[in-house]
């Protein structure tokens, strides 16, 4: 099958707004003839249930959560970009643009890029008219902040939870469309299956997590905005619950997997403090603003920070890039990082991490200052080390946090599967292989409350008349038989070991082997280890309780189930990408500094997988990337 | 289209049946139909008490005036006069009274259903216990000392105003100095202890409701907030100290025996005008008080 | 250094079970692990034992989500203050503790299994009127409503809330006056708010009644809340709730319109 990208034709600040002249619409009287699902509730599928609530047609939504407001985007702490220039300071839809494609190594469509771009500023005037309270200067006007080694003063905020008050600004919005009637919400439901009729997306099979009930959805289009796949790595920033299910069985339905390996290491994240460690957290990396990076230039040094002499401190950032220093790109500063731990320097009693150190900011602020800028930070610091970052520096390691790569969608966020739409993390189109701080929250409301919109209107247009295939269907009744087959199957393995000890070690194999750093060797491992260690989970899983009602085992155990074969599928992706982009790291292909060395003659694709069935390799289909508009340039922050 | 739909259990099924479609109620009907209504009615009616029971214990506060047993009485029959001829012979008291009978009652049902209200809020307590963070002691007994007092009114009214015989066999009606001198004599010392505990509650009552009338009422400002503890607290302490002293004046004899005649009840409000005793005793260590 | 604790907790194996207290050891509990972390460990020894593990609700394990909460030891969140389940750590506690956790109990909060009940009441308060109607696109340019600093920050603080249930599992009433006060002071304080200011806290203030207890001002939930919302909000909400019985009725439409649709 031959990708398209649908990628309208002409100027590219003219593509958006002629493709939009160019789409079919649906008359306002005939949008409630309409069934649409959405699955997931965070930024891209709250926004989008909610608009296509608006517009009036009948949505159904669905989270695993037990209220739609609970989606992970409500974590994010930073900001959302928006190329407003209200600073004056030189910002353009064109730069945030161009800074997007370089961001993500020249590996994202340009097409789709210039439109998040353009796109931005719309979003800050809706999630306003909202109630979203952003940070505002003394005049009242909204104000801005520099982020992530932006240049310019891009990114709106509200304290250090701009997450949160979108995600509610989303979730209220679309409250009232549930009030209203427009929309349905399915929360504690869990979706298991895609259903494929004719080639088109029929609907879904889902579990009340409740009452275990597998029931069948159908409608005349899917929506999936189900978020990142992070939780492959066990450890991550993600939520416990974050998983890879929805999109993953889409892809087994057919939907082509893109760019699995582009994996997004955080550089600011707590390092690990024992086994039983659960979860990561992510400090913000608003804090590399005012912390300086740094290590002991001594081995294995296991002095208290404050007792390390400054002349035996290596600002490693500083050194080795004296342009940027501590505000290098994720990528960038996650590699030196690991770099510094992994030839012995680590600090902490793990010497797992290096220091994030606020001496010098809070001499030359104030201790007022730091805590009006962070204080949230550094209390939630304290509550999880037990130490006082005022006075101690933080200890930080890179983990795992956003996955640029997702189920392909083309220019109207569709998938090669006709009907079924990705919107957000989930589909894998505008971060290329490195996803810059403050954009994701852009992109999921761009996607959710304009792009998706507008262009599931231009398909269902083609479908207006039709009625959605019957749930009695035995498409429907296949599905939801081969779900309530695979949960029997979990509740009788009756093994010795849990999901999460299973789960665990996958993680663990992820992170050595395919994590900040990979090479062909540690990859073919890895693939062997996963496919062992899965082999082993059907053997030996043990999943107590029963099927019908709550048993968060039984969940845990079918995400995990497919956190594997994903696992193997990110290999085997990060195998078949013989250069270094963004947040892929080969170690065979790097500048003599240590610097991720591209190849844009042979590798400047987007590589989307097609499941071949159990066991056999997926098979690679590739949607070359061009660039028009942009010089494909090495990355420097020297 | 679905497949399949059995109703979720676990679901939370409304508290009130007073839900919603009210729309087309009388204004007031729908008003002290919310909680937060009932909770303005409660403040406000709480006001009301509240500046009762504060004019209730300056006016007592005459015991200690050097004639007290005349201004006291005095006062007493002025506010049965108060008002004349415009208003009829205890007009005003009656006013007053009508005032009080229906803050009571007001006051008294919206804590009742309100009460009502939050136990079917929680129909199963905590199995394992509570640890308070916030709710202090007055809070947490508002039901319980709201009872009690309310049932010493009963008994204060019995005793001190309509001089029920059961009991207080002695009470002259027209001669307060008289029957709470009297009252509070050392031999009937459990109606000072009863006296004093309920005073002790109200106070712990008003400590609370003195505060939580603000918030009910939405009287919240940066400006005054830290002064609404410690008005609630001064006032509180207020009545608490001046009722509390009454009874233990009487009890410690600091309170002068009363001079008038038993009899002058049986007198006429019109020639009650003219003293018929003399103030005595004028030399009196507890003139101080 | 590690803790030895006595864990009892609250099973119940449906919304129709009476449900009933167990005890269980856990032993060398490192005192650097969150609640979450020590009640994970607990449960693989569980399954090991071939015992169901126990249900408890968890997402972010940031303190955001608002999945999280149980009482520990009669307090909702545990004993430290403006901080999560999933935040608590273990060194707040003692070696050889005994350490009680409870659901929330509350009639609008029905347990559905174990530490995991169903705040849905929650998504109706928001849904009678916790929003601003602004449907996507309509809105204008983002700095063409000034919104002075102290009033957007006031904003924040109200709108700072995790709908988590922590306000209404420690007041001594089931009151949910916290929750709906912090989204209507957030919405009420905002110029976007105003046209639907009275029309909101009526709406609002009418769905939670139906659901939960009264205030009676025993600040339990201040003192609770992970993220310190001040009762100054419920003030606030009643004082508009109050003013809008005040306001001429045909103004009040939208309310009324709302209080029928549902």
């Amino acid at each position: 099958m031959e990708l398209d990208a649908h990628i309208p034709p002409g100027p590219i600040a003219d593509k958006w707004d002629n493709h939009r002249f160019e789409m079919k619409l649906v008359a306002p009287q005939n949008r409630r003839k309409f069934d649409i699902i959405v699955v997931g509730t965070g930024l891209a599928g709250g926004s989008a249930a909610a608009t296509l609530g608006e517009m009036g047609y009948n949505v159904k939504s669905f989270c695993f959560q037990d209220s739609p407001r609970r989606a992970h985007s409500i974590a994010a702490q930073g900001g959302i970009n928006a190329a407003k220039n209200y600073k004056n300071d030189g910002d353009s839809v064109h730069r945030l643009f161009y800074d997007t494609i370089k961001g993500g190594d020249y590996r994202s469509r340009e097409a789709n890029v210039y439109r998040l771009a353009q796109i931005s500023t719309q979003i800050i005037d809706q999630c306003v008219a909202q109630g979203v309270p952003f940070a505002r200067e003394y005049g009242g006007l909204l104000d801005n902040r520099s982020f992530g080694g932006a240049q310019v003063s891009r990114t709106f905020y509200a304290r250090g939870q701009t997450g949160q008050q979108l995600e509610l600004g989303a979730y209220q919005a679309l409250s009232r469309q549930i009030e209203l009637g427009t929309v349905e919400m399915h929360p504690r439901t869990e979706m298991l299956d895609l259903v494929v009729s004719n080639g088109r997306a029929a609907g879904i099979v889902v579990r009340d997590l409740v009452t275990g009930e597998i029931s069948s959805h159908s409608a005349h289009a899917v929506v999936l905005a189900t978020g990142g796949y992070t939780n492959a790595f066990f450890l991550s920033t993600g939520a416990k619950g974050c998983n890879v299910t929805a999109i993953w069985r889409a892809h087994k339905k057919g939907a082509y997997f893109a760019n699995p390996c582009y994996t997004q290491i955080h550089p600011t994240c707590i390092p690990v403090s024992g086994d039983y460690q659960s979860k990561l957290t992510l400090m913000s990396e608003s804090l590399r603003n005012d912390g300086r990076v740094w290590a002991s230039k001594t081995k294995g040094d296991r002095r208290k920070a404050n007792e390390v002499p400054e002349g035996e401190r290596d600002y490693f950032l500083e050194r080795r890039y004296p342009a940027f220093g501590n505000l290098v790109p994720r990528d960038v500063a996650s590699r030196a990082a690991k770099a510094v731990v992994d030839e012995g320097y680590g600090v902490g009693d793990l010497g797992n991490g290096v220091y994030l150190d606020f001496a010098d900011a809070i001499h030359r602020l104030g201790r007022t200052t730091i805590e009006q800028r962070y204080g949230n930070l550094f209390d939630m610091y304290a509550k999880i080390t037990g130490e006082d970052p005022y006075t101690v520096p933080m200890r930080i390691y890179p983990a795992p946090h956003y996955t640029m790569g997702g189920l392909w969608v083309d220019y109207n966020l569709m998938s090669n599967v006709p009907g079924l739409f990705v919107v957000g993390e989930a589909n894998f189109s505008d971060h290329g292989a490195n996803r810059l701080g403050a954009s994701a929250l852009m992109q999921g409301l761009a996607d959710g409350y304009f792009v998706l919109p507008a262009t599931i209107t231009g398909d269902l247009a083609g479908q207006l008349n039709t009625q959605p295939l019957p749930t009695t269907d035995p498409c429907f009744q296949q599905a939801e038989a081969a779900v309530k087959e695979q949960i029997n199957t979990f509740l009788t393995i009756n093994g010795s070991r849990t999901p999460d000890w299973f789960h665990r070690k996958l993680g663990r194999t992820l992170w050595e082997l395919c994590g900040m750093a990979r090479n062909a060797a540690g990859l073919q491992q890895a693939r062997k280890e996963i496919g062992a260690l899965r082999e082993e989970f059907w053997q030996d899983v043990r999943v107590l309780g029963e099927g019908e009602s709550l048993n968060q085992s039984l969940e845990k155990a079918g995400r995990v189930a497919d956190f594997f074969e994903l696992g193997e599928l990110i290999c085997q992706d990060a195998l078949a990408r013989e250069e270094s982009c963004g947040g892929h790291f080969r170690e065979e292909h790097q500048t003599p500094e240590g610097e991720a060395l591209r190849d844009d003659v042979n590798f400047a694709y987007v590589a989307a997988w097609e499941y071949a069935g159990k066991g056999e390799l997926a098979k690679l289909h590739k949607e070359d990337l061009e660039f028009e508009y942009v010089h494909l340039a090495q990355r420097s922050y020297k | 289209m679905v497949s399949g739909s059995s109703p979720r259990a676990g679901m939370a099924a409304p508290v009130t049946t007073a839900r919603r479609r009210h729309v087309s109620r009388a204004w007031i009907i729908e008003f002290y139909g919310s909680a937060i209504g009932k909770k303005a009615v409660m403040a406000i009616t709480g006001i009301v008490l509240l500046g009762f029971v504060l004019v209730h214990m300056i006016g007592n506060l005459k015991l200690y005036y050097p004639n007290a047993e005349r201004d006291l009485n005095e006062y007493s029959r002025w506010l049965r006069t108060v008002g004349e001829p415009a208003l009829p012979y205890k007009g005003f008291l009656w006013l007053v009274r009508g005032g009080l009978i229906i803050s009571f009652i007001l006051h008294i049902h919206a804590a009742t259903t309100l009460t009502l209200m939050n136990r079917r809020a929680r129909p199963v307590k905590y199995q394992g216990g509570r640890s308070y963070a916030a709710a202090d002691y007055a809070a947490r007994t508002m039901r319980w000392s709201g009872v009690i007092v309310g049932l010493f009114l009963i008994f204060h009214l019995m005793d001190l105003t309509w001089g029920w015989r059961v009991v207080h066999p002695d009470f002259v009606r027209g001669q307060p100095y008289r029957n709470i001198w009297h009252s509070f004599s050392p031999e009937r010392w459990p109606v000072s202890v009863v006296y004093i505990i309920a005073n002790l509650l109200l106070g712990l009552h008003i400590y609370h409701g003195a505060w939580s009338l603000f918030q009910s009422l939405g009287w919240a400002n940066p400006r005054f907030n830290s002064w609404r503890r410690g008005f609630a607290g001064a006032f509180a302490a207020a009545i608490v100290v001046g009722n509390v002293s009454f009874p233990i004046a009487v009890l410690s004899g600091l309170i002068d025996d009363p001079v008038q005649p038993k009899d002058t009840e049986a007198v006429a409000p019109a020639t009650f005008e003219a003293p018929v005793w003399t103030p005595a005793g004028t030399g009196s260590t507890s003139r101080g008080l | 250094m590690n803790l030895n604790l006595t864990l009892k907790v609250w099973r119940q194996k449906g919304p129709a079970d009476g449900g009933h207290f167990e005890t269980y050891a856990a032993p060398n509990i490192n005192d650097d692990m969150s609640f979450l972390e020590m009640l994970d460990v607990v449960n693989e020894e569980l399954i090991a034992q071939g015992k169901e593990p126990i249900a408890f609700d968890h997402d972010c394990r940031e303190g955001i989500c608002g999945s999280c909460g149980f009482v520990i030891n009669g307090r909702p969140h545990g004993p430290m203050k403006a901080t999560t389940v999933c935040q608590l750590h273990m060194r707040n506690f003692h070696d050889g503790d005994a350490i009680t956790i409870e659901p929330w109990r509350a009639a609008a909060f029905p347990v559905i299994k174990d530490l995991v009940v169903d705040r849905s009441t929650f998504d109706r308060i928001i849904g009678a009127g916790g929003f601003i109607s602004a449907p996507t696109g309509a809105a204008s340019d983002a700095n063409l409503t000034l919104v002075p600093k102290a009033t957007a920050d006031l904003a924040f603080d109200a709108a700072a809330c995790i709908g988590c249930g922590a306000c209404v599992a420690g007041c001594p009433n089931g009151a949910a006056q916290l929750f709906t006060s912090a989204k209507v002071a957030h919405l009420n304080l905002l110029p976007q708010g105003q046209p639907e200011r009275w029309s909101r806290v009526t709406s609002m203030v009418n769905t939670m009644e139906a659901y939960f207890g009264s205030c009676t001002n025993f600040r339990e939930c201040e003192a609770v809340c992970p993220k310190e919302i001040s009762i100054d909000f419920i003030a606030k909400m009643n004082r508009d709730f109050l003013q809008a019985k005040f306001r001429d009725r045909r103004k009040l439409v939208n309310a009324e319109a709302g209080e029928d649709a549902g």
